[in-house]
């Protein structure tokens, strides 16, 4: 987005460039907007510079999520460590438990069976599934459309009973573990997911009607809070976010992982790069991850092994080692860091969420210029999620 | 923007007469998943307390704590887990890992309760709505956190072996015995069982962490026979390890002797350490078996003189004059004796007791004195012709192997027994039959069926692998004898049943199901007996008896205060046995001697 000094006239550069903003002069108005505010994506909050009702500075504030993660993964074994990955990030835990196993079992020179990475394929669509319905909601939602998360809440509820069924639990699944996963699909499984999926598509058909085609949100959508093309690489724009401006980027295609060199699609583009677009990508995307469980469902194998064969995990040690594990979750690249050093404990981990990039750094830059009242639909545009910030 | 953009976002409308998708909670119910990882239950039947859960548990959700309805027994623990719901995250890592199976969770989740310490509760013990819930997560039978299986022992094979006394089993490599090692997951359960509660769990450890130094000091803490027992130990421990409930038992005695194969035997005294000043006390022990030479051990440690007075030509007792050198080497047997006698005990060989030196004499010389003389003697059918000169003892003909003296090795022996000297006597006779006639020719009889066979069930297997035939069920009558006086077979009839109604020894035969057994020998290995002659007939009739042998106190102590016994001859039945009442023995009469 590029900065149109002819919106205000304030505030003044100065000679060093730095802008001038002077709280006293009257003609400033600090604004907290979070952490406790319906248009925030989560705990974290954006300190805002305004005059008048345009926001001439934004600055970030994250901690109110940090949990340590981890640091504590540090002083875990590495059977302990799987239970608290998907912690990490909330709305879509799976990938925490796909990264950090894949990681651990690359170290450790183990290969998860073929039947196991079918279903961690599953899994991890389903995820993003629920990750954009749970988006959908929230950019309706902060431009004033209420109706439309309650929708996509009540299928997303129904997506967590297929959850629920498969790995046992609905938010905090903990069945991608180094090795393989769980368990097998549930009897009639894919009888009741094809439901699922039906339902979710009727819903988004609601959802294209009322929200898409609807000229109060095309209004506050589109052409606001483009993301340049120049600023992609720069902040390190990836998933949906780049994608809406042309930049085909997509781990599954750029580096295949899991099952996805069997699976048909092809990442979807857009090209304005505004909020309406990356809301439309991710409609898009959605529909495409019901397809690919589809696709799953009829591809994969009728049974197989869940486990490979795993060192007796009491005492497991990995041999010293470091790796870098990717793959694109609904908001762009996910990925894990892990370094062993020969002990029966990780040496490191850094876990590298999209939303770090996209809700601070990207976020304080698009800030500036923005009416106030669309801050809330810009963040929710980014599709970030505070606690894999802070992890 | 459409006149459509204007339109379509009234189809929300549509809606209004759709009914509500909300489950109105509590009213309706909604049960878990099949699997869903509701709240725990816990079989305490089946569990054994290990802690397992306990230890893998990320959260400090788990306790392990006593309870009211459970004893402390082998095997067991006698704690249970008790859960604390304020902690737990419902990952069932504990479930995974449980040793026995016996923790399991089910799909119940709504518990509503007004005091919160009610979440802290131990599943099984504390009745709950969910308890023996079918639905709810349990652990799929392929999803194993730890090994089943044990790491594989290398042995020789039947071709190889059967024609020679070189060791059967050959040890694991480095990396095989860390493999086995990982499956411990050092519970302790086996501590309390080991007679002399080895540091099983510290000693892997040793081995996993490759610190053969540190497992060699852990083993001579209580056992100074690590040589021998990490062969021949009758392992009690493995039969409680919590690794046998879903899976095999951790090979405790394989890792003993691979961290004793580690060390070379030069370094065993510096790393043992040094026995501590002359307190100038003298103890006199009669027998160099292992009961003796671990008192002995324990005793020159303390700082006291210690002399052992041995019968034989060498030491070891049963362990070298019975156990046959193809289960322990004499090699592995002497760097135990020799780490004894390097700390200063003082070995007398070839001296009797009774006969070359009077009892009384060491009740002078010595300010205590031990009796560890074994059971040397074998026990006797005293069937028809048992007298005969070709019907052997077991122990006697072992005895002869050892010290190589000469006998006449039967072309075809029939054994009586179904015990492990048994077993030992019937496969040295192959070995040698094999060597020097060619073939092997050997029966062994026993009155049991052969899966009730006192014999470990891998003796079975080996000896009948190495040609043995087993008659099981088959009670002696009577050795048979041509006109020429010569041995010709053994008569047995059918076993019907052995014990009676109050599990006395009365066995019942089919009289009409008999048969002969042609050999030339027959060997008795049906038990042995204690020698106790040397004590003279005053002390004999000094001393207190319980059914035959010496009375004597939880310590050891006899009735007479200077003398103590451990071993065989008052305690038994095996090695590991007669090494903890060795150290038993040992505090006793270090107690004793120091008192003033
Ligand atoms: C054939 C056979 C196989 C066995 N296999 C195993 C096995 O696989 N595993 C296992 O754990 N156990 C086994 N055992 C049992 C084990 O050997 C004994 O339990 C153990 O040796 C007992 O030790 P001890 O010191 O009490 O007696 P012993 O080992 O019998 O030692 C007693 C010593 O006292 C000496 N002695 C006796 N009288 C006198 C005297 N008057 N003066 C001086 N010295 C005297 C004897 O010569 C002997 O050296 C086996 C026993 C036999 C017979
Ligand atoms: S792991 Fe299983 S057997 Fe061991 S204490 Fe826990 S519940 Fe009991
Ligand atoms: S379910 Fe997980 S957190 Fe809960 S007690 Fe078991 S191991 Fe601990
Ligand atoms: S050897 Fe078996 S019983 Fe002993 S500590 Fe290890 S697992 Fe537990």
């Amino acid at each position: 987005m590029t900065y149109q000094p002819d919106r205000s006239q304030y505030p003044n550069k100065k000679a060093d460039g730095s802008l001038d903003i002077d709280l006293k002069s009257g003609k400033f108005l600090k604004l907290w907007q979070g952490p406790q505010h319906p248009g925030i994506t989560g705990n974290m909050s954006v300190e805002l510079t305004v005059c008048g009702d345009e926001v001439v500075e934004g600055i970030t504030h994250v901690g109110y999520l940090h949990r340590g993660f981890e640091k504590l993964m540090e002083r875990r074994t590495f059977i302990q460590c799987f239970p608290i990955v998907c912690r990490i990030c909330v709305p879509e835990p799976d990938f925490n438990e796909y990264c950090y196993a894949a990681a651990v079992e690359e170290l450790a020179g183990i290969e998860a069976p073929e039947y196991a990475n079918w279903i961690r394929t599953l899994i991890l669509e389903m995820g993003r599934i629920n990750s954009y319905l749970m988006y959908c909601g929230g950019q309706a939602g902060s431009f004033g459309m209420g109706v439309i998360s309650q929708w996509t809440t009540y299928v997303r509820d129904l997506m967590l009973d297929r959850f629920e069924e498969l790995t046992g639990a609905r938010i905090y699944h903990m069945f991608i573990l180094p090795g393989g996963v769980r368990d097998r699909l549930p009897e009639g499984f894919a009888q009741r997911m094809e439901e699922t999926l039906c339902e979710i598509e009727s819903t988004m058909s609601d959802v294209y009607n009322t929200m898409y085609c609807n000229a109060v949100f095309k209004k506050r959508s589109v052409g606001v809070g483009v993301i340049d093309i120049d600023l992609m690489d720069a902040y390190g724009v990836t998933g949906p976010n780049a994608r809406a401006g042309g930049v085909a980027k997509d781990v599954r295609k750029d580096q295949p992982y899991l099952v996805y060199p069997e699976l048909d699609f092809e990442p979807i583009l857009g090209q304005d790069s505004d909020i309406y677009t990356r809301a439309d990508i991710r409609r898009q995307d959605l529909l495409q991850s019901v397809d690919l469980v589809r696709q799953i469902l009829a591809k994969m194998p009728e049974d197989g092994s869940l486990m490979a064969k795993i060192p007796s995990v009491m005492h497991w040690k990995i041999p010293r080692g470091e790796t870098y594990i990717r793959g694109e979750c609904s908001r762009g690249e996910y990925g894990y860091y892990l370094v062993t050093d020969g002990s029966g404990y990780p040496r490191r981990v850094n876990v590298r969420g999209p939303s770090y990039t996209h809700a601070m750094a990207l976020l304080e830059r698009m800030i500036v210029n923005l009416n106030i009242a669309d801050v809330a639909g810009l963040m929710v545009s980014l599709h970030t999620y505070p606690p894999e910030i802070e992890r | 923007m459409s006149i459509r953009d204007l339109l379509s976002p009234f189809s929300a409308w549509k809606n209004i007469l759709r009914d509500p998708v909300t489950i109105p909670d509590p009213l309706n119910d909604r049960p878990g998943s099949d699997r869903y990882r509701g709240f725990h239950q816990n079989d305490n039947e089946k569990c054994i307390g290990c802690g397992t859960c306990e230890a893998i548990c990320q959260n400090g959700a788990i306790d392990m704590l006593p309870v009211d309805s459970v004893a402390t027994k082998e095997g067991d623990s006698g704690l249970r887990p008790r859960i604390d719901y304020g902690r737990c995250c419902w990952c069932a890592l504990c479930v995974d890992v449980c040793m026995t199976g016996s923790l399991t969770m089910s799909n119940e989740y709504k518990w509503v309760e007004s005091d919160p310490d009610a979440f802290r509760f131990t599943p099984g013990v504390d009745k709950k709505f969910w308890d023996n819930s079918e639905l709810g997560y349990k652990r799929p039978e392929e999803h194993r956190l730890v090994s089943p299986e044990r790491i594989e022992m290398r042995e020789m094979n039947v071709e190889s072996r059967i024609d020679s006394f070189a060791e059967i089993v050959h040890g694991y490599s480095i990396e095989e015995a860390q493999l086995e090692a990982d499956r411990c997951v050092a519970c302790g359960l086996c501590i309390a069982t080991c007679p002399t509660h080895m540091s099983i769990p510290d000693y892997i450890n040793a081995v996993r962490e490759g610190d053969y130094e540190q497992g060699l000091r852990l083993l001579y803490e209580t056992n100074p026979f690590s040589n021998v027992c990490g062969r021949v130990c009758t392992r009690k421990c493995e039969s409680a390890c919590a690794s046998r409930h879903e899976g095999e038992p951790i090979a405790i005695r394989w890792l003993k002797r691979h961290i004793i194969d580690q060390i070379p035997h030069e370094k065993y005294r510096e790393i043992i350490g040094d026995p501590e000043p002359s307190t100038g006390k003298k103890v006199a022990i009669i027998g160099a078996g292992p009961a003796g030479l671990t008192a002995a051990f324990d005793l020159v440690r303390k700082g006291h003189e210690v002399i052992v007075y041995e019968a034989k030509a060498a030491a070891g007792g049963m362990t070298r004059y019975g156990i046959p050198e193809y289960r322990l080497p004499y090699d592995a047997l002497d760097r135990d004796i020799e780490t004894i006698v390097s700390m200063g005990v003082q070995i007398v060989y070839n001296t009797r007791i009774g006969a070359d030196i009077p009892m009384q004499q060491l009740t002078q010389d010595f300010d205590a004195v031990l009796l560890a003389i074994g059971l040397q003697e074998g026990r006797q059918t005293r069937i028809p012709n048992s007298d005969h000169e070709k019907v052997y003892r077991a122990v006697d003909l072992l005895d002869k192997i050892t010290a190589g003296e000469e006998f006449h090795l039967p072309h075809c022996a029939v054994i009586i027994g179904g015990g492990n000297v048994a077993m030992d006597i019937a496969r040295s006779i192959a070995r040698l039959q094999k060597q020097q006639y060619g073939q092997v020719d050997v029966v062994l009889t026993a009155m049991e069926e052969q899966q009730h066979f006192m014999a470990d069930p891998d003796e079975i297997k080996e000896a009948l692998e190495e040609g043995i035939i087993i008659q099981d069920q088959c009670g002696p009558q009577g050795c048979e004898i041509d006109q020429s006086g010569k041995l010709i077979g053994l008569k047995t009839w059918k076993v019907l049943s052995i014990f009676d109604s109050e599990k006395r020894f009365a066995p019942v035969y089919d009289n009409g199901d008999e048969t002969i057994h042609a050999c030339d020998t027959v060997i008795e290995a049906i038990g042995q007996f204690s020698d106790i002659s040397l004590l003279g007939d005053e002390l004999t009739e000094k001393l207190e008896w319980n059914r035959g042998r010496i009375q004597i106190d939880s310590d050891g102590r006899t009735s007479e205060s200077w003398l103590w016994s451990a071993g065989d001859c008052v305690n038994g039945p095996d090695v590991v046995h007669a090494v903890a009442d060795g150290h038993r023995v040992a505090a006793s009469i270090h107690c004793y001697i120091t008192a003033d």
